[in-house]
C-alpha cells in the first residue's frame, strides 16, 4: 500500500442512521478505486484488531466504501470523525485478479435491448457484439444483488443511460450495460440497465461457503461469444452442476 | 429435548426470518431478515426465546402448523389471530399478543393478518439450516429458509419443546403498536441530486403506496421530484433498508429487508431504523409523509423503541387458559388440581367468568 496525500479529502455521506458512505470520487476511475480498496484494506485490519466498536461490515463501490454499524453501539457522529480521519490517511492499492472467459449468447432471446442499443448508436448489432467481446472488463465491485459484479471497461462507444422506468423482470443471467458500466445479473430481478445477452454460467453458489461469489473485485472478464444450441448445452450442463468453472480461466492469463 | 411441527397449510407470504444476514454485502448478498424486527422481538419474548431467534413472518395469511412430536409453543404477534384444533377436535380460538401451547397432534392454523406482518414464534426458534450466518430467507438468490424457499404443506420444522409447565400460557399486556406521524428520514446520500423544490416536496406532500411491493422495496407514487443538473444516475454505491432512491421518473422508491446492497439512482434520504418496521405495515393506497430528522434525534427514537419494547416484554404475564371441560378425563382421572378450560381464550376477551389463575378444584 503506498501513502499518496496529494488525493483530495474524501466526503462522508449519511445512508440513514445506521451507515456512512465514505466517497473518494464520482468517476470510474482505477486511482479512485485504488483508494477504496486501499481504505478497505485498512477497515480490515482495524476491524481484526478490535478497533471499530459496534461497525457491522463496509460495502466497497467503484467510488466509495459504505460502512454499516449499530447505532446501538455505536455514536454515528463519532464515528463520522473515526472515518474520516482514516481515510485521510489510508493509501492506495490495487487488487490482482484471475481474468474469466466466460460464454455470452447475444442472440435475439437472450439480447432484448441489443438492437435498440445498435439503433441508438448508428451501428449494426454485429458491431455491438464486436465491441463487447473484443472488450477486457475489469470487476470493481459486487453489489445490487448476490454475485452482481459491475464491470468497468466499456467503450464509450456504447455509452446508453439505464431505463427511466426500470424493467420489473430482468432474467437471471442477462449481461447489460448502463453508462461506462457492463454486469451481469446472477438472478432474476427488477433491474433497469439495457440486456445485451445472456450467460449460461452460475454466478452465485450459496452451497459454496468459502467462496459463494465467482467474481471477485480485481478480477478480469472477457465476454466469449456463443450460439444459442450451445447455450441450451452449457446451460444443461450448468443446472446439473455438471459444468467446471475452472475451465473458464484460460492458462497462463493471470490478470 | 426437541419438538417438531408439520405444515400442513403454507399460508400466503409466509417465509422464515431472523435478523437478517450480515457480513456478505460486500458481495453483493442483501440483509434481509424480519420486516419489523420488533414485532419478532415481541413474538419471541412470548415463548421465552431470545429477540433476534428464527420465526415465521407472516404477510398475507398465516400457515397451519401440526405438531408432531414434543410439546411446542407459539406465540404471536401482529393482527393475526388463529385456532387450535386438538386432538380431541375441539377448536380454541387464539388471539394474537399471546401463546399457544400444542400437544402432539394439535393443529394451530393462523389466519390472515388484517394489517402489515405478522410473526410466529416457536419454542427455540425455528431451527432450519442457517447458510451465510442466517436462518433468513432470500427468494431471489434461493438462501436460507427451507432449502432457499418458503415453508410448503409437508415440511417438517424442527423447534424446541416446552421446558416446565405446559398450561401456562403467556401474553402481552397490550397489542404493541408502533409511533405514528410522519416517516422519518436521514437526508442523503445524494440530496445535492434534486432541486431545492424537489427536496422541500419530498419533505411536505403526501406520497402513497403502489401497488408494486414486496420485500425488496415499494413504490411510491406522488409529487414528481425533479432531479437537478447533476442527473438521475450516479456512479453505483451503497444503500440500506429504508434508501429512498428516485429514478429519472421522479417517483420515489423505498428500499426494504431484501432491498440490493447497491444502487445507480440517486437517493434523496433514508428511513431511521427506528421507523423501518413500519413501512411493513404500509398497504397499497396508504398514504404517508416523511420529516427530516438529525442523527441525535435518529438515536434517541430508537432507544426508545429498545426500552418501550424491553418494557413491553417485561410486562408479559402468564395464565392458565380456561379451556371446554374434558368430563372424561374430569371423571376419569385426578384433577384436583386439573385446569378447566373454557371455549376460547383470548387477549382482550378473557371471559370474566374464568378470570385467569384458572380454576382449581
Amino acid at each position: 500500500m503506498s501513502t499518496d496525500i496529494s488525493f483530495p479529502p474524501p466526503r462522508l455521506l449519511s445512508v440513514g442512521d445506521a451507515a456512512w458512505t465514505v466517497e473518494f470520487g464520482d468517476s470510474i476511475d482505477p486511482a479512485i478505486h485504488g483508494r477504496v480498496l486501499g481504505f478497505s484494506s485498512l477497515l480490515d485490519t482495524l476491524s481484526s484488531d478490535g478497533r471499530l466498536e459496534g461497525v457491522v461490515e463496509w460495502v466497497p463501490t467503484f467510488r466509495s466504501v459504505t460502512v454499516h454499524f449499530d447505532p446501538l453501539r455505536t455514536d454515528a457522529m463519532a464515528l463520522h470523525d473515526l472515518l474520516a480521519e482514516l481515510a485521510g490517511k489510508s493509501g492506495s492499492l490495487s487488487a490482482a485478479g484471475c481474468r474469466w472467459h466466460i460464454p455470452v449468447c447475444f442472440e435475439a432471446a437472450c439480447a432484448p435491448d441489443l438492437d435498440e442499443v445498435a439503433a441508438a448508436k448508428g451501428m449494426p448489432r454485429d458491431e455491438v457484439v464486436r465491441l463487447m467481446t473484443e472488450t477486457v472488463f475489469t470487476v470493481y465491485m459486487l453489489g445490487f444483488l448476490p454475485g452482481f459484479p459491475y464491470l468497468g471497461g466499456l467503450p464509450a462507444a456504447l455509452d446508453m443511460p439505464r431505463l427511466a422506468t426500470p424493467r420489473k423482470v430482468v432474467p437471471s443471467r442477462s449481461i447489460a450495460i448502463a453508462g461506462r458500466m457492463c454486469a451481469a445479473y446472477p438472478w432474476e430481478s427488477p433491474g433497469g440497465w439495457r440486456l445485451l445477452g445472456r450467460t449460461p454460467v452460475r454466478l452465485f453458489d450459496p452451497a459454496n461457503a468459502r467462496r459463494p461469489a465467482l467474481l471477485a473485485p480485481g478480477d478480469e472478464v472477457v465476454w466469449e461469444a456463443i450460439d444459442a444450441a450451445t447455450y441450451d448445452v452449457l446451460d444443461k450442463e450448468c443446472a446439473a452442476g455438471r459444468f467446471d468453472l475452472s475451465s473458464l480461466l484460460k492458462e497462463g492469463e493471470a490478470a | 429435548m426437541s419438538g417438531v411441527v408439520e405444515v400442513v397449510d403454507s399460508g400466503l407470504a409466509v417465509s422464515i426470518q431472523d435478523r437478517g444476514r450480515t457480513g456478505y454485502r460486500n458481495i453483493g448478498v442483501p440483509v434481509s431478515g424480519a420486516l419489523d424486527p420488533v414485532l419478532m422481538a415481541a413474538a419471541n419474548a412470548l415463548v421465552g426465546n431470545p429477540a433476534e431467534a428464527a420465526v415465521l413472518e407472516v404477510g398475507l395469511s398465516g400457515p397451519s402448523l401440526k405438531a408432531l412430536s414434543g410439546t411446542v409453543r407459539v406465540g404471536l404477534a401482529g393482527e393475526m389471530g388463529a385456532q387450535l384444533v386438538n386432538t380431541r377436535g375441539q377448536v380454541l380460538k387464539v388471539a394474537p399478543w399471546q401463546t399457544a401451547t400444542l400437544f402432539p397432534g394439535d393443529i394451530l392454523r393462523i389466519g390472515g393478518v388484517s394489517h402489515g406482518v405478522g410473526y410466529v414464534a416457536l419454542t427455540g426458534g425455528v431451527q432450519v439450516p442457517a447458510q451465510l450466518g442466517s436462518r433468513s430467507t432470500y427468494l431471489r438468490a434461493a438462501i436460507g429458509g427451507v432449502q432457499g424457499r418458503a415453508p410448503k404443506v409437508g415440511d417438517r420444522l424442527q423447534c424446541e419443546a416446552v421446558r416446565g409447565d405446559p398450561w401456562l400460557e403467556s401474553r402481552g399486556r397490550a397489542p404493541w403498536h408502533h409511533e405514528t406521524g410522519p416517516i422519518r428520514v436521514i437526508l442523503g446520500p445524494q440530496e445535492d441530486h434534486f432541486t431545492p423544490q424537489a427536496v422541500a416536496s419530498f419533505l411536505t406532500r403526501p406520497y402513497s403506496v403502489t401497488r408494486d411491493m414486496d420485500r425488496m422495496g415499494l413504490r411510491l407514487d406522488g409529487e414528481k421530484l425533479a432531479h437537478n443538473e447533476k442527473g438521475a444516475e450516479i456512479v453505483s454505491d451503497g444503500v440500506a433498508p429504508g434508501t429512498i432512491q428516485v429514478p429519472a421518473n421522479g417517483q420515489p422508491i423505498v428500499l426494504m429487508a431484501d432491498c440490493q446492497t447497491s444502487g445507480g439512482y440517486p437517493k434523496i434520504a433514508t428511513v431511521i431504523r427506528a421507523d423501518l418496521p413500519r413501512l411493513a405495515h404500509l398497504r397499497p393506497g396508504d398514504e404517508l409523509r416523511f420529516v427530516a430528522v438529525s442523527h441525535a434525534d435518529a438515536a434517541k427514537a430508537l432507544r426508545e423503541q429498545v426500552q418501550r419494547l424491553a418494557d413491553w416484554a417485561g410486562a408479559i404475564q402468564t395464565f392458565r387458559p380456561p379451556g371446554v371441560i374434558d368430563e372424561a378425563a374430569l371423571y376419569g382421572a385426578n384433577l384436583i388440581c386439573g385446569v378447566v378450560r373454557g371455549d376460547e381464550w383470548s387477549l382482550h376477551g378473557v371471559d370474566l367468568s374464568h378470570p385467569f389463575g384458572a380454576q382449581h378444584g
